[in-house]
């Protein structure tokens, strides 16, 4: 019974910017261990979508469901347990660069381990997730001195490095090279291998969705306008559909 | 109909969403773990990123300043009065002040700059992703350092004009050292001490304000950024000036002069 609950569940999702309606109605729903796809066109709200889910952005209106909470029920202290499970991955990457990488690692230690703890554990913690990454010699380097695919490696890190339940990558390949892109789309498969992990991706790299995607959504006009494998996709006649896999 | 389109103006906007900012500044100080380290970084920080410019300018301010007093002094016949007059505006007026326009181009436009950036590169949502408070992290610890080091900034410039005011007086004049600080100190009390660092301390407040909000609240794109460095050096630049100028007006009422 447990098993079958949904681990994310959005319904009736709306965020409107002004006279901008960017979701309307919105519902999905992620169930545990699968990797769902987001696919929409540029500007079409994908990113506000997955930061209303970790309440970044604050909804209009609907529910948003997480690991069994109300999001818009809990307080701050009870939001930021919560995320602890749930790993962000930004478009940017969004890596602190004033700091190492070993710094960027430990900082979201800082919230959720004791000082203790943190004595203890966080050395070994922070190699551990460089060496689930690939890049264990990077670790008293500035972000500045990476390249853009160890960036986002990088910035994964620090996403496992509370090992989430759920992954939320925001257009993980977007703006790397085909190589480097296909190198970060089986270090995702294999993350959620090794930690069990459950993801709701942002992508239009058809390889990468390909790769790792279990589910594909449609966001089209705000609303979840199509929803199934890419195979089945493929074979949609819809045209707003159809003008993605061409 | 009418305060509703006044109240829709861009300059009374802003001032409303700087009250708010500084509103939560104060709600925020209050809530418990302190981030000491940042803190600590950023007084660093500020003191190393001012604390040449300082020095320099004061120094020629009370050079400069004591040079060109003399001969409107002599022509008085009050020559010997140079060291009280020209340390008192050096104390009260020159000093806090040119330290905190100093600071405000300096620090206000580094801090405004800084966070800027991290906004718009989502350094600030993924502080606020992993459970820390980006607002006590970095706002909370910026206004107090800027709080805390602006005032110690200034006295250290009171120090060194002072002394810029001695070798002016010296160039023509043959007054020892000892006469001088005697002088000087004979001219200055709490009066014009107190004041001074105390608005300061308000001087470096509303740096740190100014320069936060503007970071903080940074709009996308680089020009962002660049806007928002460069306004928090304009408004924090012009608001030290009302301060002070306030400043003046109280320490006149209580009769502090
Ligand atoms: N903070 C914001 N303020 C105003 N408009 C926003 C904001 N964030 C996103 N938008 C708008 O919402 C729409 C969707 O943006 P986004 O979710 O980033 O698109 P994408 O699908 O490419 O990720 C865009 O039109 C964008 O301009
Ligand atoms: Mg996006």
């Amino acid at each position: 019974m447990e098993s079958e609950d949904p681990i994310i569940q959005v319904s009736n999702l709306n965020k409107s910017f002004g006279e901008n309606h960017v979701l309307r109605d919105f519902t999905l729903s992620l169930s545990k261990g699968e990797n769902l796809v987001i696919l929409g066109k540029s500007g079409s709200g994908k990113s506000v979508l997955i930061k209303c889910i970790i309440r970044l952005i604050e909804p209009d209106s609907g529910e948003i469901i997480v690991l069994g909470q109300d999001i818009s029920d809990l307080d701050q202290d009870e939001m930021d347990q919560l995320r602890a499970n749930v790993g962000f991955l930004f478009q940017s990457n969004a890596l602190y660069d004033s700091m190492t990488v070993r710094q960027n690692l430990e900082f979201p230690l800082r919230r959720h381990w004791t000082k203790e703890e943190r004595a203890e554990k966080a050395e070994s913690a922070v190699i551990q997730a460089l060496e689930d990454v690939g890049l264990g010699h990077t670790i008293d380097m500035m972000p500045i001195e990476l390249s853009g695919g160890m960036r986002k490696r990088i910035a994964l890190a620090r996403t496992l490095i509370l090992r989430p339940k759920i992954i939320l990558y925001d257009e993980p390949t977007t703006g790397l090279d085909p190589i480097t892109a296909r190198e970060i789309s089986d270090l995702m498969n294999s993350i959620q291998k090794k930690y069990n992990t459950a993801a709701i991706i942002i992508s239009h790299d058809l390889n990468c969705i390909r790769m790792t995607g279990n589910r594909i959504i449609m966001l089209i006009e705000g609303r979840n306008y199509a929803e199934g494998t890419m195979d089945e996709l493929m074979k949609n006649e819809d045209p707003k559909v159809k003008d993605f896999f061409e | 109909m009418g305060l509703e389109r006044k109240i829709d103006q861009p300059f009374f906007k802003e001032v409303g969403e700087i009250s708010r900012f500084t509103a939560r500044f104060f709600r925020e100080v209050t809530k418990p773990k302190q981030e000491w380290d940042e803190f600590i970084n950023q007084c660093y920080w500020i003191g190393y990123k001012a604390l040449t410019l300082v020095s320099i300018t004061a120094f020629i301010m009370g050079l400069v300043l004591t040079i060109q007093s003399r001969p409107t002094l002599v022509e008085f016949g009050a020559a010997a009065l140079l060291p009280s007059m020209v340390s008192v505006s050096l104390v009260r007026e020159i000093s806090p002040v040119i330290t905190a326009l100093i600071c405000a181009g300096k620090i206000g436009s580094g801090i405004g700059a800084e966070l800027g950036s991290m906004r718009v590169t989502e350094q600030i949502d993924a502080m606020e992703v992993s459970g820390t408070n980006p607002f006590k992290y970095l706002v909370v610890t910026r206004v107090l350092a800027a709080t805390v080091m602006v005032p110690i900034l200034s006295s250290l410039a009171i120090g060194i004009s002072l002394y810029g005011g001695y070798l002016g007086t010296n160039i023509r004049g043959e007054v020892s050292w000892t006469l001088y600080v005697y002088q000087a100190y004979d001219a200055l009390s709490y009066g014009d001490f107190l004041p001074s660092i105390i608005k300061t301390i308000f001087f470096g407040f509303a740096i740190g304000i100014v320069g936060c909000y503007k970071g903080y609240t940074s709009q996308k794109g680089t020009e962002g950024v660049g806007r928002s460095a460069t306004t928090a050096v304009i408004v924090a630049s012009l608001l030290v000036f009302i301060l002070d100028l306030i400043a003046v007006q109280v320490v006149d009422i209580l009769g502090l002069t």
